[in-house]
């Protein structure tokens, strides 16, 4: 602690050239251009290294797998050597009464500066019973680490809108972070989130040292300002109208658009088809499978993947608006055809019934 | 002016009984017409290319992406009519409180006991068929009005939630000031399954709309289908209205 980036690289052994390609690669991901270099190496420094602590709740730690592939190589450098990452119960070597310990530690030493990353849906049902760390509910930690921090940063889908343990029927009362602290949550969704993402999350937070602008959903702009289908390499096709009908036809080999298989890009806010994964190798897309909208909220009861259209609530999973609709409307249809017979065999009536008012009234 | 219709003529055949006589009314002002026929078209463009864009049935032939816009111009036309179906609305909106009696605002709402009362009638003479004649306001009847209202509603939810999914592709002011839809359904997913499950209220409506137009210049007798292109309806001389 008390100490900066570039001290801290200088001491790795790491060369001036080698600290300024890091700020413009740091720039890059955080989406400050060229002009924000400058800043960005005067942050690197004169700040002091910021305390973070890495709390893992309802999750499958796919969200720091995911962060462990970030594609810069100094990567795992800034995990060790750019960020105190003092608590993390996947990666520290501490454990028991010690790693709690760091945790109290960070907590005391740091107030109101230290990072909250948070990895994990919070279970509020039963009193939180279904998650506990050392003996205290996932909720009651929350509360105690949050409070003096100076951001809290919620990382995926369980955490930023509780993915797939909020998934109906939600047994535990999984809840997402926004909804249980009183302070501005970053929401960084997606199952898992994208690894330059979060790098550049957390990027932004170390250069300025405050929030990224945020959408209404608590999302940074920057990444989740886009749809997945307005920057997707498929979508002349969708346009056109050259569409895949199944997995397995020509149009597939192709490379046309998945809308009909279901793909979520068109719903879907995340920057996958710019970014991409895997040091920019690939999306789900680009490899041939249709989005599943992993960082929209409620993407699990939103189903079936493969359908374009989600199923209807109460109707059974292979029903969708489109069927209720045709029944609706054919039984609309069946009804005023009905109608219009009853009508015509009582017309004689009708007609006699009108005539002898006619009268009365003339 | 009161004007003679010797040809309906009470009991077939009975030449000597005294003609009724029958009046002309202006009831749908030109304004009037003109919004019902501007919202029919869009309305129907929006049911076809809306529930194209749900299924979407994929180009006539298969060439480059760049050859054609098939998928694109199906969207076009969906929100280009969407567009003029809003403004439409609005000017209708507005109609409602300038127009004449008939197609004033309070036509829509059963606030009157004699309101209540033609709903009940209508119900009669519509679905059970038991009442088939007897006096019906000449304007919208109230069970017509109160549906209208209920189908504004529709056109409300529709356009907040269409102005929602339209926004992601748009930095103008007017879709941008329904965004606030999207959080409250759940995304993009949720306010895109509401907008689809909507056009089936219109679908049916426009089925029982259509039937009931006939029906009622059936057994109302006065012109009910004419009316909306021309404007005019008959009444009773005698009849109270």
């Amino acid at each position: 602690m008390g100490q900066s980036i570039w001290n801290s690289m200088q001491q790795k052994g790491y060369s001036r050239r080698d600290f300024l390609q890091f700020c413009a690669a740091a720039a890059t991901v955080a989406g400050f251009g060229q002009t924000g270099v400058a800043q960005v190496v005067s942050a690197f420094e004169k700040k002091d290294k910021p305390a973070v602590v890495w709390l893992h709740f309802q999750e499958c730690t796919c969200c720091s797998e995911s962060f462990i592939r970030a594609s810069h190589p100094i990567v795992l450098d800034v995990l060790l050597d750019v960020l105190n990452l003092n608590y993390t119960e996947t990666l520290m070597a501490a454990s028991g009464f010690q790693a709690e310990k760091c945790l109290t530690d960070t907590i005391a030493n740091n107030k109101g500066k230290y990072i909250v990353l948070v990895e994990g849906a919070v279970p509020t049902k039963d009193d939180g019973v279904y998650c506990m760390i050392g003996g205290k509910t996932a909720e009651s930690i929350l509360q105690t680490v949050a409070k003096d921090a100076a951001a809290i940063v919620a990382w995926g889908s369980c955490a930023s809108n509780g993915c797939v343990q909020a998934a109906k029927p939600n047994p535990t009362g999984a809840t997402p972070i926004y909804k249980l602290v009183d302070k501005p949550v970053i929401n960084v969704p997606g199952c898992p989130p994208i690894a330059d993402v979060m790098m550049g999350v957390v990027t932004h937070l170390l250069v300025l040292g405050q929030l990224p602008a945020l959408d209404s959903q608590g999302r940074p702009k920057e990444f989740y300002g886009r749809r997945v289908h307005d920057t997707c390499y498929r979508r002349p096709n969708y346009d056109a109208g050259l569409f895949v009908e199944s997995f397995d036809d020509e149009n597939a080999r192709k490379g046309y658009c998945l809308y009909k298989m279901g793909c979520r890009g068109p719903v879907t806010y995340n920057a996958c088809s710019v970014i991409k994964w895997n040091e920019g190798t690939s999306y789900p897309i680009q490899s041939g499978h249709g989005c599943i909208g992993c960082s929209e909220e409620g993407f699990w009861d939103n189903g079936p993947f493969y359908q374009h259209l989600a199923s209807f609530p109460g109707f059974g999973i292979e029903s969708t608006a489109d069927t209720i609709g045709t029944v609706v409307g054919v039984a609309t249809l069946a009804g005023v055809a009905a109608h219009a017979v009853v009508t015509n065999i009582r017309k004689h009536q009708v007609i006699a019934e009108v005539h002898a008012e006619d009268l009365k009234e003339s | 002016m009161p004007m003679s219709t010797p040809n309906i003529v009470a009991g077939s055949g009975s030449r000597d009984v005294q003609p009724v006589e029958y009046r002309r009314i202006y009831v749908w002002e030109l304004p009037v017409r003109a919004y019902h026929w501007i919202n029919a078209i869009t309305l129907v463009a929006l049911c076809v290319t809306g529930y194209l864009i749900g299924a979407p049935i994929r180009a006539f032939y298969a060439a480059e992406a760049y050859q054609q816009y098939w998928f694109g111009w199906v969207r076009f036309i969906h929100f280009l009519a969407a567009f003029i179906y809003v403004f439409n609305f609005l000017a209708r909106l507005y109609w409602g409180f300038v127009g004449n009696k008939y197609s004033h605002w309070n036509a829509f709402f059963p606030l009157k006991k004699s309101q209540r009362q033609e709903i009940v009638d209508v119900i009669k003479a519509d679905v059970l068929e038991t009442k088939l004649h007897g006096p019906i306001s000449t304007g919208h009847n109230a069970l017509a009005g109160m549906i209208y209202f209920f189908t504004f509603l529709a056109f409300v939810a529709q356009t907040i939630t269409g102005f929602a999914l339209y926004s992601s592709m748009s930095n103008s002011w007017l879709p941008r000031m329904f965004t606030w839809i999207v959080p409250l359904l759940g995304g993009d997913s949720g306010v895109r399954f509401w907008h689809h499950t909507f056009l089936w209220f219109f679908v049916t409506f426009v089925i029982v709309h259509v039937y009931l137009a006939f029906y009622h210049d059936y057994i109302e007798g006065r012109g009910t289908v004419s009316s909306i292109i021309g404007g005019w309806k008959f009444e009773r001389e005698k009849s109270d209205d």
